[in-house]
């Protein structure tokens, strides 16, 4: 292919440099700034991210490739980043009071949260296995700073610890899962390797090599068996973080692995779709029992967001039956990040507003939070309603989409479906075990308005509103992932 | 068609919810403008319930009327469309009245722990979810009307109810939960199975479920689908077991609309979608449903027979009143389906009319305990007490009052079921005799419960405790209910004469 590019189309990655820019001058900041004014740093990277959201809109409905065809702006990538630096400007505000109170390195702490940001904006555009794997390691590296930085607290340490070593096994185990591949196909780039795989058959090593690689995903989107380090991480690292690892961490590693099952493996999804399918079963269940007997809540969201992977993994078990049943699976998936972002973020902001007074997160501390804050507590009930997949919120319709795919699918689609809706029942109970102290229980005497941050308040209240509304109108939403095509790069 | 009769339907169906709204923004100490905010808009909303009964064409009730049909979600081809024919209308208008006359009775009566304005905005809630169930014709529209209903029925028990509140609340969120998503699955593969293009739209389902275009086995699955989402709600022995603890425990409002309407959503559910869509599989499934429903009539009565708790035996007494409704649906016929939907009403308004007056009794006393009121309540509370006693008289089925024409439709409809079920008549009318003799236990309980609470001397616990008899804010509440009472009763064809006409054309399918 003699595609005239340019050698860099700088447009097209005009997001990753704004988003690079504003790294630099966050941490140039934090080095001039006095200490009482390290705050400052919040608002530079809150900019930082709204630039580079505008600088993503621009490139809407475009398709651009550069770097060679293995850097890709496309509908996908594009819904992706508009995902991602909202995502981003959501967790900066979640955060501001949390690590100004909480004696944090400001500067550092909003520094790593744009790095990770960036990594997450380039994986959507990478179409070779080389710029996956590097984009996926400059989520994860930061990710391990930060679950580490309540530096104080031993189970903080363990967060961080129990990530990086679990993280950096991973990453070895898919890179040479990766690099199987290459030594099958001679390729890195995603459609070639598409393109040669069935020539290469079903042989041993290419097996292994998908086996190696899906390995290693399934530790950053904490699916079974892979799932165990994400409790106890979320538990002790700060609770923002906690937010942005379920939420913005997790889409990152899903993100990449729909462009890589979807572009660069379809060809033999028959042999890993089933695979999913276990995966998927597994990893909702277990993620739904044993949310059930947590009694803290940064845990039961980490368990209840194993269950959400599971339900992200139905997608691809499905896939490789027919184009039509592929594209279907693909904007299910799609669509279920997105609301998942949403619903999950917004839980995890109330949350972020408890800890505050009561740093344990006990499901009991949210004892009469409806007389406390009233709009808070709605807003967070409406949050776990959503994630229980209870119409008509938006939740209902990220389910109801893999729903129909499945069913559409036939064969195991079904009894997929069913176990979802199963786990879906089971998962009622423990959102209404948070749901039920707030509304049902009296707040402790004397009862104290919970004063949450105007800013934590807004966004709170905008993500409830986009929950509702969405529910009422998926087409808000739905919408979005048909375009979201991928693009193998030209 | 004009802007009007377009927009009717979902004005009545959405003023509640926009009453709702509004209700939320007012600071939580206005409170006699919350309880202001939610009788008018409600009243509102009746208001137009009662426009549109002048403007429905009584002639034509097997037409859709008051139809609008626009997109929703394009994405699955589910488009936003409702309307009103026949079989609807009484059970629409019923759900606007009962409503409305709820949140005239919170004007005064609002059980611990208070705080209107969330008691306020979830009812009005609540009253567009089931309103709008009855006017759904797109399968996921209907759903999401369906369990809108949810959410704040399990509020309204879990933060108003008695004693074991929480309990109930989840219980009967989690049973009707599991129920409904069978039913999804259900509609889903109508969706894939069905018509090409797929489509969720009622009517077209109908037509080629009519025309035979689901095979008989894909029948028998869905209908097992729909069947345990329906059977749940209505409840049908043996799922029951929610019913009598969500009502017991349920403050007066919640047990009023649970068992006025949230109850009928589940027959309506039969009748509206699962028989006329899957036929084959509604003759099949018949005798079968025609024996759970008189199981449930037998059962319940024993059941009642037992009860020590007046709510509680209230509650009972509605599985037994759904089962004669079961009955009539059994049949197949078009005199068995009119005998349900009058039987749905008229139980609406005689059951929700006994929760009210269980409500005001256990208001008075503090105890609703049989054993505990003692009976005397004649001499007590005369007037309350003779309202109990018409109410109680109405719902064991006597001639001339409500309650009468559905159970004895629905015995005559078992003694000749429709044609489609002909084999099966020797059944039918087994069944028939033993719903007579659950009518005999049906008055033997409901006599033997106003002997125990309204006849006798006054106990003497509570000779010189002062108990106010019935006060206007009630009687205002009530007055339309036993007014209609006994309008149904002695001009049943104030309801059969609107379903009538639905009805034949949609046992057509059954050929009869």
């Amino acid at each position: 292919m003699t595609v005239q590019n340019p050698l860099i189309d700088y447009h097209a990655i005009a997001p990753e440099m704004v988003m690079a820019g504003a790294i630099f001058v966050v941490l140039t900041a934090d080095l001039f700034l006095p200490r009482e004014r390290k705050w400052v740093a919040m608002p530079l990277a809150f900019l930082g991210a709204l630039g580079a959201l505008v600088a993503t809109l621009t490139l809407a409905g475009e398709e651009r490739a550069t770097f060679g065809g293995s850097y890709v702006v496309d509908g996908f990538a594009v819904l992706f980043k508009v995902f991602f630096t909202v995502a981003a400007m959501v967790v900066l505000a979640i955060s501001f009071r949390y690590v100004r109170e909480g004696r944090f390195y400001q500067g550092e702490y909003y520094f790593l949260i744009l790095c990770s940001f960036l990594g997450m904006l380039t994986i959507v555009s990478s179409r070779d296995l080389l710029m996956l794997f590097i984009s996926l390691e400059l989520v994860s590296a930061p990710g391990f700073l930060l679950a580490g930085f309540r530096k104080g607290d031993p189970r903080s340490n363990e967060a961080a610890i129990k990530f990086f070593l679990i993280g950096v096994l991973s990453s070895a185990v898919m890179l040479y899962g990766m690099s199987l591949v290459y030594g099958v196909t001679g390729s890195l780039r995603l459609e070639e390797i598409a393109a040669r795989l069935p020539e290469a058959g079903e042989s041993n090593v290419v097996l292994a090599a998908v086996l190696f690689v899906v390995a290693g995903f399934a530790f950053k989107v904490s699916s079974f068996p892979f799932q165990f380090w994400a409790p106890d991480t979320y538990e002790g690292s700060p609770v923002p973080v906690a937010a942005y690892l379920s939420v913005a961490s997790k889409a990152a590693g899903f993100a990449g692995l729909l462009q890589l099952m979807f572009v660069a493996f379809l060809p033999v999804a028959e042999f890993w779709a089933p695979i999913f399918g276990v995966l998927a079963l597994f990893t909702m269940t277990l993620g739904n029992l044993v949310a059930l007997q947590q009694r803290q809540v940064v845990r039961l969201l980490a368990y209840s967001s194993i269950a959400q992977a599971g339900y992200m993994l139905v997608p691809f078990a499905l896939a490789g039956f027919s184009p039509e049943v592929d594209r279907a699976a693909l904007s299910a998936a799609v669509l279920y990040l997105l609301i998942y972002g949403v619903m999950n973020l917004g839980a995890f902001a109330v949350v972020v507003a408890v800890a505050r007074e009561a740093p344990g997160v006990l499901v009991a501390d949210f004892a009469g939070l409806a007389q406390r804050a009233p709009a808070l507590a709605v807003s967070l009930a409406a949050f776990l309603l959503s994630l229980a997949g209870i119409p008509p919120l938006a939740g209902f319709w990220a389910k109801f989409f893999i729903f129909t795919a499945a069913i559409d699918r036939g064969g195991l689609g079904p009894w997929l479906a069913a176990a979802l809706v199963v786990n879906s029942v089971i998962s009622v109970v423990y959102y209404v075990a948070v749901i039920r102290p707030m509304f049902f229980e009296p707040a402790p005497q004397p009862v104290r308005p919970l004063r949450a941050s105007a800013l934590l308040t807004a966004v709170v209240v905008v993500a409830a509103l986009t929950v509702l509304a969405v529910g009422v109108f998926p087409d808000l939403f739905a919408d979005f992932p048909a375009r979201a095509t991928l693009v193998a790069g030209s | 068609m004009s802007g009007w009769e377009k927009s009717a339907v979902t004005l009545a169906v959405f003023l509640p919810a926009a009453g709702a709204l509004a209700v939320a923004l007012v600071p939580r100490h206005l409170d006699r403008l919350i309880r202001a905010l939610g009788i008018l808009s409600s009243g509102a909303a009746l208001a137009v319930g009662v426009a549109i009964l002048f403007g429905f064409d009584y002639g034509a009730g097997r037409e859709l009327q008051f139809e609008l049909n626009t997109r929703w979600i394009d994405a699955i081809n589910a488009r936003y469309h409702v309307g009103l024919d026949g079989i609807s209308l009484p059970l629409f208008e019923l759900t606007l009245l009962l409503s409305f006359l709820c949140l005239v009775y919170t004007w005064r009566f609002l059980p611990e722990p208070g705080r209107p304005k969330a008691f306020v905005a979830l009812t009005l809630l609540l009253e567009t979810g089931m309103a709008g169930t009855f006017v759904a014709f797109d399968l996921i529209l209907f759903f999401i009307f369906w369990e809108l209903v949810l959410v704040p029925m399990y509020f309204l028990i879990g933060i108003w109810g008695s004693a074991n509140r929480e309990y109930a609340a989840i219980k009967f969120f989690l049973y009707t939960l599991f129920g409904s998503v069978f039913m999804l699955l259900a509609f889903l593969g109508m969706f894939f199975k069905g018509p090409t293009p797929h489509t969720f739209d009622l009517l077209a389902l109908q037509e080629f479920g009519a025309a035979g275009g689901f095979s008989r086995d894909l029948q028998m699955l869905l209908f097992a689908g729909v069947f345990l989402g329906f059977a749940i709600k209505v409840p049908m022995w043996p799922f029951h077991t929610w019913l009598p603890d969500a009502h017991t425990e349920a403050p007066t409002i919640g047990s009023v609309l649970l068992a006025g309407i949230l109850l009928k959503m589940g027959t309506y559910g039969f009748v509206r979608i699962a028989l006329p869509v899957l036929p084959d599989a509604a003759r099949a499934w018949a005798p079968a449903i025609g024996v759970l429903a008189v199981i449930a009539i037998v059962y319940a009565a024993l059941a009642c027979l037992a009860q020590r708790d007046l709510k509680r035996l209230i509650a009972f007494s509605s599985v037994g009143h759904m089962g004669f409704v079961m009955l009539g649906i059994a049949t197949l016929s078009d005199i068995g389906i009119n005998a349900a939907i009058f039987g749905m009403v008229a139980h609406g308004i005689i059951t929700g009319m006994l929760f009210f007056e269980v409500g005001s009794i256990y208001d008075r006393y503090h105890t609703r305990m049989i054993a505990d009121i003692g009976g005397g309540m004649l001499q007590k509370i005369p007037w309350l007490a003779g309202l109990f006693a018409y109410t109680a008289i109405a719902s064991l089925g006597l001639p001339g009052l409500a309650g009468f024409w559905g159970e004895v439709m629905a015995l005559l409809s078992a003694y000749n079921p429709s044609g489609a079920v002909s084999e099966w008549t020797t059944l039918f009318r087994t069944l028939m005799v033993f719903g007579g003799i659950g009518t005999i236990l049906t008055a033997g309980y409901f006599l033997w419960m106003l002997q125990r609470v309204n006849l006798g001397t006054v106990p003497d616990r509570w000779r010189d405790v002062p108990i106010p008899d019935v006060t206007r804010v009630e009687l205002v509440a009530w007055a339309p209910l036993l007014v209609g009472i006994l309008l149904l009763g002695v001009f049943p064809r104030a309801v059969l004469g609107v379903t009538n006409e639905a009805v034949e054309a949609l046992v057509r399918v059954f050929g009869g």
